[in-house]
């Protein structure tokens, strides 16, 4: 288990662009290693808590750098495009932090707690899914369970990403041991406070840095540590549309760099054939204008939530839900048909897991977006809000 | 004369469709003045790519870059200054 951070906030005061752009270094440099090992990308995680991108979506109010989603979404698309992994950990760090910041419910230790992710750099995870639910997260068999002035959480989890690298763990359980499955909280442990048993490893296909583990989480906190907010809404008006934007803009900078990679073996093949355009420009062409569609979506999505950022009834809409689900859904669907393509440009050159034009790992990272938290789910969810869409 | 320049003359004389030999050219002769088509200008830029093992970056990919044989010159010398 992680001992606590003990780092503050270093006050690294280059400009944001510049301590990204560190971080996505060091993030490429051990890209290839971290895939290859299946472990967890430490040394871009390490970066971000030195350069204090880990309070960059912290309000300012609470010490953090307020980024809107525009934002976070243009730093995950560099951290993707140098490593999937290292993205989605981004991404999915800043989906907690904003889940717990935004819906702090006047709770004045929760805002002390808030704050501590920026003084101190506080890595954040989340253990949402739970064996015996038939996989909705938005239901709950396990349950908080009121042992004096703290609470009790047992959750059998088939998946808590970077778990054990975490220094808070955000889990979903019921309200009470009566309480109905869909009627769930959010409750904020503190790794100390938490005692993860792994029951399985992350040997995938892609994505082999998050170290995506399952663990028998067993924690015993604070009875404050329970978000007041119901998770209903903390899902729809936060996690949701935060992380189906910041996922699909490390997807989009993954695709950035199949692109890019795939433009330099067109024009490598264009070298050695000089006066002919090689077999490739033609496929580059179609890839390009499939990566501007891309482009556009996710600028789109990010500018339209973060103009009813404050708007907690535009955000918890029908209309709204069904088109941040559909912006998962075609995001992830683009990256892997931007990978095939790719794959398809560089040919063997591509498929190799060495050498300068290698597709291979973001091609093998691409296809676990359209399964994490699969489509087919999502798509009967929006299925159920478009029945009661109006217009 | 440097090496530099001698190879862009090489190149300049197999692909840029030039009424004239590149060494009978001054520095800042109009290439396009002297036949060199937009067409062509795409091959000088790939055959410098592979003789000079460089790449130019989009900021560079500019017709005045490949204006004058000196232009040419100075901006090969540059990338080969950054990737020393």
């Amino acid at each position: 288990m992680r001992m606590p951070t003990v780092i503050t906030a270093t006050a690294d005061a280059r400009p944001l662009d510049e301590r990204v752009a560190h971080v996505a270094d060091i993030a490429a440099r051990y890209a290839g290693e971290v895939d290859a090992a299946a472990r967890f990308p430490a040394e871009a995680v390490d970066a971000m808590r030195s350069t204090g991108l880990l309070g960059a979506s912290l309000p300012v109010g609470l010490g953090g750098e307020g980024l809107t989603l525009v934002q976070l979404g243009s730093i995950a698309a560099k951290l993707g495009a140098a490593c999937s992994s290292t993205g989605m950990v981004f991404a999915m760090h800043h989906s907690q932090v904003l889940s717990l910041s935004r819906h702090l419910g006047g709770s004045a230790s929760l805002a002390v707690l808030a704050g501590r992710i920026g003084t101190e750099q506080l890595l954040l995870a989340s253990a949402t899914t739970e064996l015996g639910i038939g996989g909705d997260v938005r239901s709950s068999l396990c349950f908080v369970d009121l042992e004096g002035d703290k609470v009790r959480l047992v959750k059998n989890a088939p998946v808590i990403s970077y778990g054990s690298e975490a220094d808070l763990v955000l889990v979903t359980a019921r309200r009470n041991a009566d309480s109905a499955p869909s009627d769930q909280v959010l409750v904020v442990c503190d790794a100390a406070n938490l005692d993860l048993e792994a029951t399985g490893g992350w040997d995938t296909l892609g994505l082999r840095g998050t170290a995506s583990m399952g663990y028998k989480l067993n924690a015993l906190v604070p009875a404050d540590r329970v978000i007041p907010e119901a998770y209903e809404a903390i899902s729809s008006e936060t996690m949701l549309p935060v992380c189906h934007v910041l996922w699909a803009s490390v997807w989009l900078g993954m695709a950035r760099a199949l692109v890019e990679t795939s433009r330099q073996y067109v024009r490598a093949a264009a070298r050695r054939s000089i006066g002919s355009v090689p077999p490739g420009a033609t496929k580059l062409v179609d890839l390009i204008a499939e990566l501007e569609r891309f482009e556009q979506l996710v600028d789109g999505m990010a500018r339209r939530t973060d103009a009813i950022y404050d708007d907690r009834e535009a955000l918890g809409g029908v209309g709204f839900a069904v088109s941040i689900n559909n912006l998962k859904v075609t995001a992830s669907e683009l990256v892997a048909q931007i990978a095939i393509a790719a794959l398809s440009i560089t040919g063997i050159s591509g498929y190799r897991n060495d050498g300068k034009h290698s597709v291979a790992r973001i091609f093998r990272d691409a296809q676990g977006a359209a399964l994490m938290v699969h489509n087919d789910r999502i798509i009967a969810n929006t299925a159920r809000l478009i029945l009661v869409q109006k217009g | 004369m440097s090496a530099v320049i001698e190879t862009v003359q090489r190149v300049l004389d197999t692909h840029a469709k030039l009424k004239v030999p590149a060494s009978t050219l001054s520095d800042d002769a109009d290439l396009y003045g002297a036949g060199m088509t937009s067409h062509a200008s795409v091959n000088v830029m790939l055959a410098l790519e592979d003789a000079f093992d460089v790449e130019f970056p989009d900021a560079l990919l500019t017709k005045s870059t490949f204006c004058t044989t000196g232009a040419i010159r100075t901006a090969v010398e540059g990338l080969l200054e950054a990737a020393a």
